[in-house]
């Protein structure tokens, strides 16, 4: 019956049921361990012993009320969202400033400066993480969240600057004259029109660093360590599984908690996603 | 004022062409849009005041973003360079220089070079299997079809999830006689249980698995964004000319989606060279070394065994390779699609 909708003529494609076939298996790949650490964490370690794929019976919400009355889990979801905040704002507010300088202005040394910032497109935070390391200690930031913030912002400003620089120079010439001709000065033309005509490139800008911010876990685990009070969500997860080892279900129901702000994150920003990462891609 | 000197230095090389008469035998645009310029400005007679204006303004818009980069981003790496170059703990003062034993020791230590070989077992495996499962997903996904907006939500959402969560669901998914073996054993498949985690001939290919399941989404995402891009006409006029669905795929859609697959391919690579997360969760290199990655490689000797210059050598090296391999990539696979870009846009 679909086929015929779908397909908009009566003709029945034998491809069809088999695309949706397949779709329902990937689908359920997909979610399989989210439902299985949903539903694992409304079950107690000795139901899980005993039927390791089998659903809650009785459902318990003892595991629940163990993490969400677990004051580590509250810290560290906010850690994450202050980490995640101060990237997202200095990467956005410092990047678009200095996108809008690289194509608004003339100036000598322009492109030198451009390339200077596309350079660092080839050092991943990896690749610099033991020298960061020694300098976040040097600066006493270790075990801060702004040492953590800090560096992020400072990786993500290449590509940034890469997507924001196009559609900056993609704003109309007689916009800024006409703006100039009002009596407006270029900063003024820059906080007036620039901004809000940009928003949607901010957005996805924003969007990247906040997802590339709220998952990072090689820079939090040199710089956070293992206090449980300044560690973020990932790093934390990682610590409650091994000091609950023996809990399996309690490490559930940590895990389903902590996908959840990520996961209605995507829901709201689906779009941004995928088309700044689609887009990021394509150039 | 530069402006001004810098006109001048242009009129000296038109005098050099022609001494009597410079402004006709001009033929560089730069000198003569110079030129120009400067009798604007010298005209105006106030071009000072603005000029520094603008330059503080230039300054104000690009200092933050600069002292960051220079601080958090340009300092690590040339102190890297510089690291790498001692035999230090990171505490002590940094005195004994050793010039390029550390990287002669890193390229000639068996763990590093058994790191190397996994990444790129990983980086193999992803194209070998990843992408022809990516492609086909995608193909076939990409039609008119019921919940396709959920679908794409679905497929998107192990790549949305941290490595680090993924990675603690999965450990517990893959214990023995865990959930996974249970399920075998439902379908009667008891014949493929493992030691998934404890079995090193088997560990590194239970991690590409996971990994697949985490990543495959951003692949089938990317190859649909890519199709819409393919239009329709194409293969209704194939349709006519009676080729089937597979051969239309074969011979007209995925050439034309080429550009999008070298890209996710170029990414997945470079991805699979830096891989950590996952690996430090799930084994920590282990078992017996036998899912050691290049920056878990790193962080055990530079970090957990403050083999400080150590450590930076192997970030260097690792640097180096990826480098290398981004270059040789663009050099022969993404120089197609900028060529065929470029005559596109001539034409």
């Amino acid at each position: 019956m679909s086929t015929i909708d779908v397909a908009g003529r009566s003709r029945i494609r034998w491809g069809a049921p088999f695309t949706y076939l397949v779709a329902l298996i990937i689908a359920a790949i997909c979610l399989g361990p989210v439902i299985y650490a949903v539903l694992g964490g409304f079950r107690t370690t000795g139901q899980i012993a005993a039927h390791p794929a089998g659903l809650p019976h009785p459902w318990v919400l003892d595991n629940y009320k163990l993490v969400l009355t677990n004051s580590g889990f509250w810290t560290q979801v906010r850690n994450s969202v202050i980490v995640a905040g101060v990237t997202v704002s200095a990467v956005v507010v410092f990047g678009v400033m200095a996108a809008y300088a690289l194509s608004g202005y003339e100036f000598k040394g322009r492109e030198v400066l451009y390339n200077f910032f596309l350079m660092g497109m080839f050092f991943p935070l990896t690749v610099a993480i033991l020298p960061l390391f020694i300098l976040i200690r040097d600066i006493n930031l270790q075990g801060s969240l702004l040492g953590v913030a800090l560096p992020q912002a400072a990786f993500a400003l290449p590509v940034t600057i890469i997507i924001l620089r196009p559609f900056l120079r993609a704003l109309p010439q007689e916009l800024e004259d006409a703006a100039m001709i009002d009596g407006c000065t270029r900063l003024g033309y820059f906080w007036r029109i620039v901004l809000p005509l940009s928003r949607p490139g901010l957005v996805t800008v924003g969007v990247l660093a906040f997802v590339g911010s709220w998952n990072a876990y090689l820079l939090p685990l040199l710089i956070l360590g293992n206090s449980p009070t300044t560690q973020t969500l990932p790093l934390g997860t990682a610590s409650f599984s091994t000091q609950y080892t023996a809990n399996t279900a309690a490490i559930l129901a940590f895990t389903s908690l902590a996908m959840i702000p990520a996961l209605v994150f995507f829901l709201l920003a689906e779009r941004q996603i995928v088309n700044g990462l689609t887009g990021a891609v394509k150039g | 004022m530069s402006g001004v000197a810098g006109a001048g230095s242009q009129r000296d090389a038109g005098a050099v062409i022609d001494p009597t008469d410079a402004a006709p035998v001009l033929t560089q645009g730069t000198a003569d849009r110079a030129l120009a310029r400067s009798a604007v400005s010298r005209r105006a007679g106030r071009r000072g005041p603005s000029d520094w204006r603008k330059r503080l303004e230039i300054a104000v818009l690009v200092a933050p973003a600069l002292v960051l980069f220079l601080i958090f981003v340009v300092w690590p790496i040339v102190q890297a360079a510089r690291y790498s170059l001692f035999r230090w703990n990171g505490l002590e003062p940094m005195t004994n220089f050793i010039g390029l034993d550390n990287y002669k020791e890193v390229l000639g230590d068996t763990v590093f070079r058994n790191a190397l070989g996994h990444n790129f077992t990983i980086v193999v495996l992803s194209l070998l299997i990843q992408l022809p499962l990516g492609l086909g997903i995608a193909l076939l996904l990409n039609r008119k079809m019921r919940g396709r907006t959920v679908l794409r939500l679905i497929i998107f959402v192990p790549y949305v999830i941290a490595e680090v969560i993924a990675a603690v669901v999965w450990l517990l998914l893959l214990q023995p006689r865990g959930p996974l073996d249970a399920m075998l054993e439902a379908f009667h498949l008891t014949g493929i249980r493992q030691l998934w985690l404890a079995e090193p001939k088997i560990v590194l290919y239970t991690m590409f698995g996971v990994l697949t399941w985490k990543y495959l989404g951003f692949a089938i995402i990317l190859f649909l964004a890519g199709l819409q891009s393919v239009p329709i006409e194409l293969s209704e006029a194939a349709a006519l000319d009676g080729a089937s669905w597979w051969q239309t795929q074969r011979r007209i859609t995925i050439p034309l989606l080429g550009p999008t697959i070298r890209i996710w391919a170029f990414l997945s690579m470079i991805g699979s060279l830096q891989l950590f997360d996952m690996v430090w969760v799930m084994t920590h290199g282990g078992p017996g070394r036998s899912t050691e990655t290049m920056v878990t490689y790193m962080i055990s000797v530079g970090f957990d065994r403050n083999r400080l210059g150590y450590g930076t050598a192997v970030a260097i090296v690792l640097f180096a390779i990826s480098l290398g391999m981004a270059l040789l990539y663009q050099r022969f696979i993404l120089r197609r699609d900028n060529i065929e870009a470029d005559s596109g846009r001539k034409r």
